[in-house]
């Protein structure tokens, strides 16, 4: 029996130092500085074993019975503890650090628990000499065998939620074989065997549905239901409804809401389209959605649209859907468009077509490859595919958030040459959002819109085009491959905006 | 390698055809290009250029997969600054300088420009922009930094007694006031506490410079050469920062294609010069050619030796005995160059983005190059790193040795383990890795070997033998061998001029 006892100390050692390492481990994927989070994560971890110890004086009666309640309770909160931390995490501004040290301490505390009681049930067939010996011998040997254990096998080819639970597990069996061991002598054996086996199934699906846990934790992320979910080679399309609105998140960046996205996509459209005389080829680079498409397909004198979109299960995903369609209205079925998925930037280089009309519809700058779609070498490439009359129109963030990245972009495009007029439309789901429409020559917006539009009109024009003080002109330098300030203004800006 | 080797047997077969040229140029790197293009743009037809291996370009050479091209060796190239008149003439003639190549700060290709980010260094599990190290830094450190640039600053403004600045590319334009040259004689190492200066992290940046640039440890790099590295590049650009360079997926092999366009017919490749003499009118060659097995004897008016110097010994016959001492006394580095093909990115890690050049701290390489960083795609995808290792660490014979004798597989377990510190996931990535070893890659700027007079005595012409190669500035970068390159070739056509006029 004493045997069997120090194995489940060997045991007990690994777990504990398994939960440690995988706070420490989570917390410096998630916050960074890993320097930091470790050694503050192991310091209170050791000290909440410092206060488990001190309470296990206060465990007087049923020794075993304590032991083996506390082994099921590790591993139930150790176990899943990555999947919680996860969980906290990817639900946007979570208490995740108080979560992480309440854990922590949680876990500490049980563990520090754990080893006095062992020696107490020990006591009875060990001299104190050899209890110490060997009680601490085992208590060492477990932690050496995870420590090795988890960088070089456990994190990475079970993953931290994985391995987690997995110690869980063996906290579980340690107790399953204690209640075997002193079935004897236990008072209310049912209820403890009965215990131990609703840990051990929880744990036990967990560890099923690691994968389902991943998913289910982004689904936090998002405030709606989510309805369509695919990871294409590029990206992660995530498709939201909450009663009639639906939402297209790209790697988990709101891209529209059906409520105001013609407001969006009018805004982007017409204030250019309108006022370019006779327009016949037009090229769309970005908008898989269709939906700027959609706009552009309401001027019967345009001969071809040219969509260019990197992600072929996206244009895919908007000529199938019925959901979709109804919102583009068919705009890519339409056989005037054609669709081809590459690069933008790659496509533009290689094409030798003029176009009349531009949109340049690119995800925000949030890093240096799509930084690359703001620079100065990209729009020299616009501006030679521009017709004489033609104009582009650029997304270029928000003038209101990201003030000095709007303005980077306008001054890059003036640095090439093109004549600009910059405006802004209030997009309520994206807030104040601002476009830059770029020509050979100077723009003068159009006195008559289409009138089947919803939101752009004339009397809109001052509106659009005019910047209140807190959206005025900055001096910023212009963006180029070799400096990419873009992405520096950029993430300086949104990184004080987010909530 | 085995080709250069042959030399040793001597066995080849007796020539079995005649041939003559105006210029013979021996040797396909940087250098004999540099002469070739510059006899070429002078209007000088007449020459034949002679390529051991099957394709030009030297330490410059590169490869190419379905993913990317990639370098097998030069990757990059600073700005050139104004006294580099040669290298800055040749950009623009390749379209890479626009406007006036003597311009203070001309414009260059923003595609050739290095990308943002440019460089990011690993150390302690995290990943910060730069190569300074900046993260955990003493105050003692950061005063030691002020310190050593401060000092930089003065050697990079300083100018000599005849006028010219203290260290310049080509080195040949700079200043030889007397204690400048005897910084020659200490190793960087000591010029380092000689200042006082003892940090280890501004000791490991300076040798890592030199391990960079020389393939060799900086206590084995003259100070004079180490100060060169740090002090003389001042390129000025109005369209980028001082210390932004030129690059290309294919790293300077880009350079070599463009070279080469106007005087391709007149390259030999897979030609194995193996005996030179000179006669009375003329010098003899007889050149291997490796594909068809058989010897041609070409004769030459002029030759342009722009080989490493030494082979010069080993096929030039009746060699002026100080010429060949000099030779036999470069010091050459071994290098471990490999590519590695990923199936996509690694995982960036903490800190920095992957970078143009990613160096890691603790590690007996240099890092690696991303090969598709000057692509224009704006997503992620397959790309191939270039990984550098300079044997630095050892007497270079005893790492010559084991660069060879160690197995192509151990050296891939060697890199991956490297790699896998900061990428754990690089092993799942990779779908292909080469290696490559350059036994004599680059010549070592030993204390007391640039300013020496055996290492004046290369740069000097022998009869109708003109030396061009970078082992004359005594450490291999590309300003330097075009430099010589472009000088050997004015020299041949003077004395062509002078020959055509004494014919008339």
């Amino acid at each position: 029996m004493s045997i069997a006892l120090l194995i489940s100390v060997f045991v007990v050692a690994s777990c504990g130092l398994a939960y440690e390492l995988v706070a420490g481990a989570l917390s410096s994927y998630l916050l960074g500085d890993s320097v930091t989070q470790f050694s503050t994560i192991i310091g209170t971890y050791l000290f909440a074993m410092g206060i488990g110890s001190y309470l296990s004086r206060f465990v007087v009666k049923g020794l075993v019975a304590r032991f083996i309640q506390v082994e099921l309770l590790v591993g139930l909160v150790g176990g899943f503890s990555a999947v919680l931390l996860f969980m906290v995490f990817a639900w946007a501004g979570g208490p995740f650090k108080l979560v992480l040290y309440g854990l922590v301490l949680l876990t500490g505390t049980l563990v520090g628990l754990e080893i006095p009681l062992v020696m107490r049930i020990l006591r009875q067939h060990y001299g104190l000499k050899d209890l110490v010996s060997q009680v601490l011998t085992f208590d060492y040997l477990g932690a050496l065998a995870v420590s090795l254990a988890f960088p070089l096998l456990l994190a990475p080819h079970l993953g931290l939620i994985r391995t987690s639970l997995l110690f869980g597990l063996m906290n579980a069996l340690v107790a399953a074989w204690a209640i075997w061991l002193f079935r004897a002598q236990l008072a209310g054996l049912k209820s403890l065997a009965a215990q131990c086996f609703l840990v051990t199934a929880l744990l036990f699906s967990g560890m099923l549905g690691a994968e389902r846990l991943t998913s289910l934790a982004e689904e936090n992320l998002y405030a709606d239901e989510i309805i369509y979910t695919e990871t294409t080679p590029y990206q992660r399309i995530v498709l939201t409804r909450w009663k009639d609105d639906i939402r297209l998140f790209l790697n988990g960046n709101l891209q529209f809401s059906s409520r105001d996205e013609y407001r969006y996509h009018e805004a982007l459209v017409h204030p250019a389209l309108q006022a370019i005389k006779q327009p016949r080829r037009v090229l769309v680079l970005g908008g898989g959605d269709g939906l700027a498409v959609r706009e552009i397909l309401k001027y019967p004198e345009i001969e071809s649209i040219t969509l260019v979109d990197l992600d072929p299960n996206m244009t895919a995903l908007f000529q199938r859907l019925p959901m979709l369609r109804a919102l583009n209205q068919d705009a890519l079925l339409s056989s005037k468009v054609s669709i081809v998925n590459a690069d933008g930037f790659q496509w533009l280089d290689q094409s030798d077509d003029f176009y009349d009309f531009i949109v340049v519809d690119f995800p925000d700058p949030t890093n240096f490859m799509l930084g690359k779609l703001y620079t100065n070498t990209f729009y020299r490439l616009l501006e030679k595919h521009l017709s004489q009359h033609g104009l582009a129109v650029i997304q270029a963030t928000s003038p209101l958030y990201a003030r000095k990245s709007f303005w980077c972009i306008n001054q890059t495009l003036q640095s090439v040459g093109l004549k600009t007029a910059p405006y802004h439309a209030l997009v309520p789901s994206f807030g104040e959002w601002g476009y830059i429409i770029a020509g050979h020559r100077p723009y003068t917006p159009p006195e008559n819109y289409n009138s089947d539009l919803r939101f752009v009109n004339a009397s809109l024009n001052p509106v659009l085009f005019q910047f209140p003080p807190d959206m005025e002109p900055v001096e910023t330098d212009i963006n180029r491959l070799n400096n990419q300030v873009l992405v520096h203004y950029y993430e300086s800006e949104w990184k004080h905006q987010a909530p | 390698m085995e080709r250069g080797h042959r030399l040793r047997g001597r066995d080849f077969p007796a020539p079995s055809e005649f041939r003559k040229t105006g210029v013979a140029i021996v040797g396909g790197g940087i250098a004999g290009l540099s002469a070739a293009w510059k006899l070429n743009k002078s209007g000088f037809g007449d020459f034949q250029l002679f390529e051991l291996e099957d394709a030009v370009g030297g330490n410059a050479r590169s490869g190419k997969n379905a993913v990317s091209a990639y370098p097998w060796g030069a990757h990059y190239l600073p700005l050139p600054g104004v006294e580099a008149r040669e290298t800055r003439e040749l950009l623009a003639d390749l379209g890479v300088l626009q406007g006036d190549p003597c311009a203070e700060t001309p414009s260059y290709d923003e595609r050739y420009l290095c990308f943002a980010p440019q460089e990011r260094l690993y150390r302690n599990g995290l990943w910060q922009e730069g190569l300074l190290p900046q993260i955990g830094t003493t105050k003692h450190d950061q005063e030691q930094y002020r310190h050593f640039f401060a000092l930089l600053e003065q050697f990079r403004q300083r100018q000599g007694a005849s006028g010219l600045r203290a260290f310049a590319i080509p080195a040949a334009r700079s200043a030889r006031d007397a204690d400048l040259m005897a910084l020659d004689r200490i190793s960087m190492r000591q010029f380092l506490f000689q200042h006082k200066l003892d940090s280890p992290l501004l000791h490991w940046y300076v040798n890592y410079g030199c391990r960079d640039d020389y393939g060799s440890d900086y206590a084995r790099v003259s100070a004079w050469a180490g100060l060169h590295y740090f002090a003389s590049r001042n390129g000025q650009a109005a369209n980028a920062e001082s210390d932004q360079v030129l690059t290309w997926p294919e790293g300077n092999d880009w350079l070599v294609k463009q070279m080469q366009r106007g005087f391709k017919e007149r390259i030999v490749s897979g030609a194995l010069v193996q005996r030179m003499e000179e006669t009375k009118s003329h010098v003899e060659l007889d050149v291997f050619m490796h594909s068809e097995n058989r010897s041609v004897r070409w004769q030459a008016d002029q030759v342009i030796f722009a080989a490493p110097m030494f082979v010069l010994p080993h096929l030039f016959e009746g060699l002026d005995t100080n010429l060949k001492q000099a030779c036999q006394q470069i010091r050459y580095a071994p290098w471990l160059v490999a590519n590695l093909t990923l199936n996509s990115l690694p995982n960036p890690g903490h800190g920095a983005p992957l970078s143009w050049d990613n160096v890691l701290y603790d590690s007996p390489a240099l890092g690696y190059v991303n090969a598709t960083h000057q692509n224009l795609r704006s997503h992620e995808g397959p790309t191939v790193l270039t990984y550098y290792q300079a044997l630095s660490g050892e007497p270079e014979k005893n790492a010559r040795q084991r660069l060879f004798d160690t197995p192509r597989n151990q050296w891939a377990e060697m890199i991956l383990r490297d790699l896998s510190r900061p990428h754990p996931d690089i092993r799942d990535k990779v779908t292909q890795l080469d290696v490559f070893r350059w036994g004599h890659a680059m010549s070592m700027p030993v204390p007391g070997w640039i300013w020496s007079a055996a290492r004046e005595r290369l740069t000097l012409p022998h009869g109708r033998l003109h030396p061009a190669h970078s082992d004359l500035s005594g450490f291999s970068i590309f300003e330097e061998a075009n430099y010589w390159g472009v000088k050997a070739a004015e020299s041949v056509l003077q004395h062509q001029h002078l020959l055509l006029r004494s014919r008339w």
